[in-house]
């Protein structure tokens, strides 16, 4: 199959492109929620992004959090956003930082004005923004636009033998595009940390994943009170045939294929500065938290291989799901955007997996709407790395 | 080209269990398994019912022993296996954590 050069974008004010045309309302902490909610009920074509964090972190944890929040404004999935936030210095902090990127963002504080007066004036300005927004169209942009994100969810055997390996090739084939590629899943390499240390690009990249993976490791072996069996592998990955972390890690790997190696280690929704290829995320193997992350880094389309059927979604980063697991194709159709259980009979190989991945991921970015947007998935999971003051 | 059935895949030649692709194994079932990466065929018979997804031992194991899969160490044998039986959590752990 020859590969499709070009997707149809929106091109954003600072150059990046983004799949999607959302108007976001983006609450600062979980007090702001309801008035979020609110003014996303009121604006239709909105979305509000609810969230449970925002009060009282520190240090590492609330740069972390900014980072998420920040990134999510910054998106180019994202058109315009309204931030809302009960207090007016780190309200101010998340709309200055989005404006940087030069899209539409306007900032309203609750206190001193309750949750009504401040829905009522931000509602008029997210009308504004909803209908500012809807006036752009899409244009032609190269692949070398695209920013794919991966990681797989409710893995099982067949995860390993075909549905990441599609993955795989997809990555094999689109890296040298120029596209930008993303995975993480520290914990879930475990057992393939060498291996994936030699997908480095070079000693620094090799050095600098070995540390990350050992950090995450100590953090482990220090709070873990079993052997993580439930946890890692989980109760539906045993199920699913499962036995071992290396097992799981092995498996997992397969999503980045046979010859790409990664240029950089990112840390949690980090954005990536070092050009197009291949970037390792430190991030929680937890599908949402992941893909969270992912999308606050500047992911605009992501790749969730799944074998037992993980229903995660994203409420600006479209999630592509697939599964090589014929019974999931069967029991959970909705959730399926491609079936790729022919490979377990043979009757498909992964070049033609990796091609028919290639086609929905365009489709997707060209703006077919993924079952978990049509089924309403808007899981956003802020990480946390530790206890609030 | 009309492949045969195939019932197991093995990743790697050096791997020593196979994956079951079809919804299960009956006992004694000789079951014919693909080996993906040099495209071989190799025959197994189950000792058991074992379902879809799950792992069959391609040799007999002892206690201590590793199981290799993608041509790797995925962990331990914790209680003697024959060729031929499942092979999962109740006979292999974690070498982690």
């Amino acid at each position: 199959m020859s590969i499709t050069k070009t997707f149809m974008g929106y091109k954003r004010e600072n150059g990046r492109v983004g799949i999607r045309n959302h108007v976001i309302i983006l609450p600062v902490d979980d007090i702001s929620n309801a008035c979020a909610e609110a003014i996303g009920n009121n604006i239709k074509g909105t979305v509000a992004i609810p969230h449970s964090y925002g009060r009282l972190q520190f240090g590492k944890d609330l740069e972390l959090f900014f980072r998420t929040i920040i990134g999510t404004g910054k998106n180019p999935n994202v058109a315009a956003v309204i931030v809302v936030g009960i207090e007016p210095k780190w309200t101010k902090k998340v709309v200055e930082e989005i404006a940087k990127t030069g899209k539409p963002v306007e900032g309203f504080s609750i206190e001193g004005l309750g949750d009504i007066a401040t829905t009522m004036k931000a509602s008029k300005k997210a009308q504004e923004f909803v209908q500012w927004a809807s006036e752009k169209q899409r244009v032609e942009c190269p692949l070398s636009d695209l920013w794919i994100s991966v990681k797989c969810g409710e893995s099982d055997t067949t995860s390993g033998l075909a549905s990441n390996p599609a993955v795989g090739n997809l990555m094999d084939k689109l890296e040298p595009y120029g596209v930008h590629l993303c995975f993480g899943e520290t914990s879930e390499i475990t057992g393939a940390e060498m291996v994936c240390t030699a997908r480095g690009k070079d000693e620094k990249a090799k050095k600098k994943f070995l540390d990350t993976w050992n950090n995450y490791n100590n953090f482990i072996l220090e709070n873990k009170t079993n052997d993580l069996s439930e946890s890692q592998p989980t109760a539906g990955n045993i199920k699913g045939g499962l036995t071992t972390i290396e097992e799981k890690a092995f498996g997992n790997l397969q999503k980045i294929g046979k010859k790409v190696k990664y240029v950089d280690v990112l840390e949690p929704a980090e954005e990536p500065k070092n050009g197009k290829g291949l970037y390792f995320m430190d991030t929680s193997s937890a599908a949402a938290e992941c893909v969270t992350l992912q999308a606050a880094a500047g992911f605009t389309v992501h790749l969730f291989p799944t074998g037992q059927g993980n229903v995660v979604g994203n409420p600006i980063e479209p999630v592509v799901k697939l599964t090589a697991n014929p019974k999931t194709a069967l029991t959970m159709s909705e959730h399926i955007d491609l079936d790729v259980s022919k490979i377990l009979k043979r009757e498909m190989n992964l070049n033609q997996a990796g091609d028919a991945l290639i086609d929905i991921t365009v489709k997707t970015a060209n703006g077919r709407i993924t079952c978990a947007e049509a089924l309403g998935h808007k899981e956003f999971v802020i990480t946390k790395l530790y206890r609030s003051a | 080209m009309k492949m045969p059935q195939t019932d197991l895949i093995i990743h790697d030649e050096k791997d020593n269990v196979a994956v079951v692709v079809i919804d299960k194994t009956s006992k004694n079932q000789e079951c014919i398994g693909w080996i993906m990466e040099n495209d071989k065929t190799i025959k197994i018979k189950s000792n058991s019912e074992i379902p879809l997804g799950h792992k069959i031992a391609l040799k007999d194991f002892k206690s201590g022993d590793t199981i290799l899969k993608y041509g790797h160490d995925i962990g331990k044998v914790v209680a003697p296996i024959k060729k031929g039986d499942h092979v999962h959590v109740h006979n292999v752990k974690t070498k982690k954590w």
